[in-house]
């Protein structure tokens, strides 16, 4: 079987499965539909401070969520040895983890669609910069915490207190890409300055942290 | 290696009284900041310290994860070193984190501010002290190799980070090395850099050969629980035939 194909039947087992019982997808978007409200209680804001705090509420709301589903992506192949079985099967390991980060994209950025209008009913929000970027920011940015939060769900996988430990070595490293996906989503709805080097840094990281996933997936996969 | 430790010992203690001395009695005293101005020749040594013991640290994880397969012993040996080095590295950079806004405190007004340096050695801290804790949580030969491959993930988010700061914002005094004109230090505060270099690299190397031989001394422990839980589970099998 080619890589492609491999991936492909790793997304279609992992889309199936979420299909059958939507857990993640239900679970990341009541969670952070909750943030999000729970944050315009905290800080109650008019619409020039929304338009300021609403990039960095949304992102924080889908990191949150994110880590809620990243917990369960990878316990489920635990349950009847499924990973150890995936352990021997003659396919590269960095497939089954390609797959897995797509499935996860595609979960994240569902929440986000169904998301998005609830956002910006509830702060009443309209871009004053150019709105087309964020079609390129959200992507870009729920592909950085997929990545990297993917990979780390793979690493605490097999230590104690894992659904503690994932957040703990997740947030530190993604704190750039939190970082440049805040400033470009606070830029295009402020329109106060250019979100092009945010962006840049943003498309950076997840080029780097890919490249350095897919290489060290099965380091981490058969550590024993 | 104990005797060597015995004359380790009192050079570190040594050098880090002159230090002290250089730094607090003989340098001469800042024109605007006054003795404030002193905290520096700490802060500024241990930040080095701290980026020093973190490359270390880096270069050993990476040359656990080349030995794991070919050379295991050479291998432990690099991973112990990989988790001495991170934790004086978090020590270092823990008296840095102190220290700074200690100085900053009176001399710019404010305890802390979000610029890019202080940014990014604060990030520094946060990855390794997730990769020590990461340690923590994890169990045998395994927690090596996860351990190691955070530490290369958190090794190459250090530009990115110092970089995404550095747009961000920017307060810290330039450094004293390579930080353009009008930048640099006076020459009669170098000795007092210098001792205080050597002093606190003697005191990490010391504290970095007893943590580095108490995890080697660990892991023997662990790989004779292990042979011995082997060796019992053979002769109970033999009593059953």
């Amino acid at each position: 079987m080619s890589y492609a194909r491999i991936v492909w039947a790793h997304l279609c087992k992992d889309l199936r499965l979420e299909w059958r019982s939507k857990d993640a997808i239900n679970g990341m978007l009541f969670f952070s539909l909750l943030v999000v409200v729970l944050f315009s209680f905290a800080f109650d804001p008019t619409t020039a401070v929304s338009r300021q705090i609403a990039g960095g509420i949304l992102w924080v709301a889908l990191l949150f969520a994110t880590v809620t589903a990243l917990n369960q992506t990878w316990t489920r192949e635990l349950r009847n040895s499924v990973l150890d079985a995936q352990r021997m099967a003659p396919a590269a390991p960095s497939a089954l983890f390609l797959a897995k980060v797509l499935a996860n994209f595609f979960f994240v950025t569902a929440v986000q669609v169904i998301l998005a209008p609830v956002f910006i009913i509830f702060y009443n929000l309209h871009a004053l910069g150019q709105g087309w970027l964020l079609w390129i920011v959200l992507p870009l940015g729920t592909l950085a915490l997929v990545i990297n939060g993917t990979f780390f769900g793979a690493l605490s996988l097999r230590t104690r207190n894992r659904e503690l430990l994932l957040p703990l070595i997740l947030f530190p490293i993604s704190i750039p890409a939190v970082l440049a996906m805040v400033e470009a989503t606070t830029a295009i709805l402020t329109g106060e300055y250019d979100p092009g080097l945010w962006i840049r840094l943003l498309a950076g990281y997840d080029v780097i942290f890919t490249t350095i996933s897919l290489l060290l997936f099965a380091t981490v996969l058969h550590a024993e | 290696m104990k005797r060597l430790l015995w004359i380790a010992v009192p050079v570190t203690l040594a050098l880090l009284v002159q230090g002290f001395r250089e730094a607090i009695f003989v340098a001469p005293t800042e024109a605007t900041m006054g003795n404030i101005q002193r905290i520096f020749y700490y802060h500024v040594t241990s930040a080095w310290m701290a980026f020093l013991m973190f490359f270390l640290s880096f270069c050993a994880s990476v040359a656990y994860l080349m030995f794991r397969r070919s050379q295991p012993f050479r291998a432990e040996a690099a991973d112990a070193f990989a988790l001495a080095t991170a934790e004086l590295g978090v020590v270092f950079c823990s008296v840095v984190l102190i220290s700074g806004p200690l100085w900053a405190r009176p001399v710019w007004g404010i305890w802390w501010t979000w610029d890019e340096r202080l940014t990014s050695t604060l990030m520094l801290w946060l990855i390794y002290v997730s990769y020590l804790l990461l340690r923590r949580f994890s169990a045998g030969a395994q927690s090596y190799t996860l351990a190691a491959v955070l530490s290369v993930f958190g090794f190459l988010d250090v530009p990115i980070v110092y970089m995404s700061t550095r747009w961000w914002r920017t307060q810290h005094p330039a450094p004293v090395i390579g930080g353009g004109p009008n930048s640099g230090l006076d020459p009669s505060m170098w000795p007092a850099v210098w001792w205080n270099l050597a002093a606190w690299f003697a005191w990490g190397m010391v504290l970095l050969t007893l943590r580095y031989q108490l995890e080697r001394k660990r892991q023997r422990e662990a790989q004779e629980a292990a042979l011995h839980a082997l060796e019992s589970d053979l002769a109970l099998g033999s009593q059953e035939r």
